[in-house]
């Protein structure tokens, strides 16, 4: 087990900068999830901590020992690239003992070492059967059972689950979080995709262009994006953005849409233009005249909810709607937002603006931290 | 446009039977999904519609007229693939145009030119039309592949899992501009999916097919909400229904129930309910999801939460009776008064 900590990490390919002054602690134990679309520099960053790269400059320490330079071979990591690829030839034991015979180990430390992770996986009764039996759920346990015989200090994982199809996908997220729970190792998981990275994470790291844009538990994420591109980038149907047609000051409690008053958490930083960002599920439908007014454009029923598209006097919006109602196009309908749950946003720099909740947030997490 | 019946329509491949008693009857203008697994009948179906197969036994009619013995030309159904099936070599104007040029109709160049250039427009792909097919993305294959279908103008639409082989984002797009089209057009649709999401925002009505058996045909509401069987139930819905010990529920359960099943959203996390002892899994904000585990029961909760539970938590549910549902051993519901509020 072991802490990694990144410091002012920084890679260059001739004049592409993959990966910009990126500094970064990666807690004991934690699962981490490096999360950005395609050349956002997260599959960079973690061939660097696998030493599969090295940086331009800037260094990378693990449980406080330099391996900036190491080879591969010397840091006692596990590099898993596809969950899904045993040896069809060998039975779950042979896959299972697979890395250790590589590495030398005595026979009855891989026996002990194989036993040991079947039980965790729950997949003892298996041990002498063939791959070729096995059903898509069991096969997978033997492939991360695999991964984890070696007993690393961390593991690194670049989009193990890419090529699942959705439902198997959902399965495997489950699965290798109960794992970590149980092994609590040191896990950095590369993904592009949002709901992966929601699911599986204690600490995420949203990259986009080289940068690292924000780095914080899901829910900071999700209800405090740094900027629009994370909030943009997390959550579907996206959140809702709304351009204010007037400046926001340092203590206003509200801002003006189409001429309607609507509260906001208190402002601490003003902007001399704003855009009001509001999730889909904090938008709620109310009683006629309690609050914006606004059409029913377009329904898409999910079973479990609606998704609904509005537009109103000051732009358009999607609200998530409870499957108990039933809205449909061209009703007329009363909107209201969950007032904690709203941010703001300066529209020129695309930077969030601090308020009441977000100081909150961050004090709650500072005192969390002691 | 055109009605279809189906009546009594049977279809088997050796000892397989891969279609049996299959009775259904799709409106002119409706939009009918076929939900169901893979080896379910449901390409079949579409085929037999077509009349690429013969069916063994039963009738077809469209509009009225019995077709069962028809040629698959004089039918006028347009097929519409998964894979794109486009000619590399045209132009997208020519991939277009093609159906108008065969033998068949010989369309008049203005008219071809008119045609194909209205349902560009309609496809968004106007801008594209002197683009080889080769150079253009995955989701504009398929719009003009849709557009090679919609230019016939034929009496029915049969897709076969059209949007399956693309990316989730040009799904999302496609499936509401399908569903525009179709309106809009008026036509007839018979789609092909194993995706209930498609399924369910897509459709008017839904026909789920299980082993050659049309299980239950309704409305998304109706057959969301009132599932007949349990197969049914767990066809709708990701996270799939939850399936619940039956000694959870001693008392309340009617008699004969073999298996009690709630919906995610369905499940409530209270700080005062009947069933403690959960630790939470995985939650997830972005798909409001809560996953936890009792005595190696795994439970999936559709929750709203401001902030996420942390793996390993404690958690307390709630399965209120009303909106549970009860299936005897056979997978048949059990009629339990209130259930209609669960639609």
């Amino acid at each position: 087990m072991a802490e990694i900590r990144i410091d002012k990490l920084h890679k260059r390919f001739s004049d592409f900068v993959a990966v910009r002054d990126s500094t970064l602690t990666l807690a004991d134990g934690k699962f981490v999830v490096l999360l950005g679309p395609s050349g956002c520099g997260k599959t960079t960053t973690l061939r660097m901590l696998a030493g599969l790269e090295f940086p331009t400059s800037g260094s990378i320490a693990l449980g406080g020992q330099d391996v900036t330079y190491l080879r591969p071979r010397e840091r006692d990591i596990a590099m898993v690239f596809q969950l899904f690829a045993l040896y069809p030839h060998l039975g779950v034991r042979g896959n299972l003992e697979f890395p250790l015979r590589n590495e030398g180990l005595p026979r009855a430390e891989i026996e002990r070492r194989v036993r040991e992770v079947a039980a965790i996986l729950r997949i003892e009764h298996l041990l002498d059967a063939r791959v070729g039996g096995l059903s898509g759920g069991d096969r997978q346990r033997v492939a991360l059972g695999r991964a984890i015989v070696r007993e690393p200090q961390a593991f690194l994982m670049d989009e193990p689950l890419g090529t699942l199809d959705t439902e198997f996908r959902e399965l495997m997220c489950i699965e290798l979080r109960k794992l970590h729970d149980r092994l609590k190792t040191t896990t950095v998981f590369v993904t592009h995709d949002q709901n992966e990275a929601m699911a599986l994470a204690d600490h995420i790291v949203v990259m986009n262009q080289g940068d690292i844009l924000q780095a914080g538990d899901p829910g900071s994420i999700y209800n405090f994006p740094s900027c629009m591109f994370v909030a943009r980038f997390i959550g579907r149907p996206a959140m809702n953005f709304i351009p204010l047609s007037a400046a926001v000051q340092p203590g206003d409690e509200a801002v003006s849409l189409a001429g309607t008053a609507v509260a906001v958490p208190r402002v601490e930083a003003g902007a001399a233009s704003a855009v009001l960002g509001v999730r889909p599920e904090h938008v709620r439908l109310v009683a006629p005249g309690e609050g914006q007014s606004a059409v029913v454009q377009h329904v898409e029923y999910f079973g479990s909810h609606w998704v609904t598209e509005m537009t109103t006097a000051a732009g358009s919006l999607k609200a998530l709607v409870d499957k108990s109602q039933r809205p449909a196009s061209g009703d007329r309908v009363a909107i209201a937002f969950n007032t904690a749950r709203v941010v703001l946003f300066d529209a020129a720099t695309e930077q969030l603006l601090a308020s009441a909740t977000t100081r909150q947030h961050q004090e709650a997490l500072r005192h969390g931290q002691h | 446009m055109a009605s279809i019946e189906l009546s009594g329509i049977g279809r088997s491949f050796g000892a397989v039977k891969a279609v049996s008693g299959l009775n259904l009857q799709v409106a002119d203008g409706e939009f009918l999904v076929l939900l169901g697994p893979s080896g379910a009948g449901k390409t079949t179906t579409l085929r037999l519609i077509a009349g690429l197969e013969r069916p063994d036994t039963g009738r077809i009619r469209m509009d009225g007229h019995d077709i069962t013995e028809s040629l698959p030309a004089s039918r006028d159904c347009a097929f519409v693939f998964q894979q794109y099936s486009l000619y590399p070599h045209l132009t997208v104007f020519d991939n277009l145009a093609f159906p108008l040029r065969s033998p068949l109709r010989r369309s008049a160049p203005g008219e071809i030119r008119r045609r194909v250039q209205e349902v560009a427009e309609m496809l968004h792909i106007e801008g594209k039309l002197m683009r080889r097919a080769t150079e253009l993305s995955g989701g504009e294959m398929q719009r003009v592949a849709i557009g090679r279908a919609l230019v016939r103008r034929p009496r029915v639409f049969l897709m076969d899992e059209p949007l399956s082989s693309l990316d989730a984002q040009l799904r999302e797009e496609l499936r509401v501009e399908l569903r525009r089209l179709q309106r809009s057009t008026g036509s007839t649709v018979i789609y092909v999916t194993h995706d209930h999401v498609e399924a369910t925002t897509m459709a008017d009505r839904i026909g789920i097919l299980e082993h050659g058996v049309l299980q239950q045909v309704g409305t998304p509401l109706e057959v969301y909400g009132d599932p007949h069987t349990l197969p049914v139930a767990q066809r709708l819905g990701s996270p799939a229904i939850n399936l619940l010990p039956v000694q959870w529920f001693e008392g309340r359960a009617p008699a004969g129930t073999a298996q009690v099943a709630i919906r995610p959203e369905d499940v409530l996390l209270s700080a005062e309910g009947e069933a403690a002892g959960f630790q939470v899994i995985e939650c997830s904000l972005v798909k409001h999801q809560l996953v936890a585990e009792r005595h190696g029961v795994e439970v999936h909760a559709r929750v709203m939460l401001d902030e996420p539970l942390a793996p390993g938590a404690p958690a307390r549910f709630g399965f209120p009776t009303e909106r549970c549902l009860f299936f005897d051993a056979a997978g048949r519901r059990i009629a339990t008064p209130g259930l209609a509020a669960g639609l």
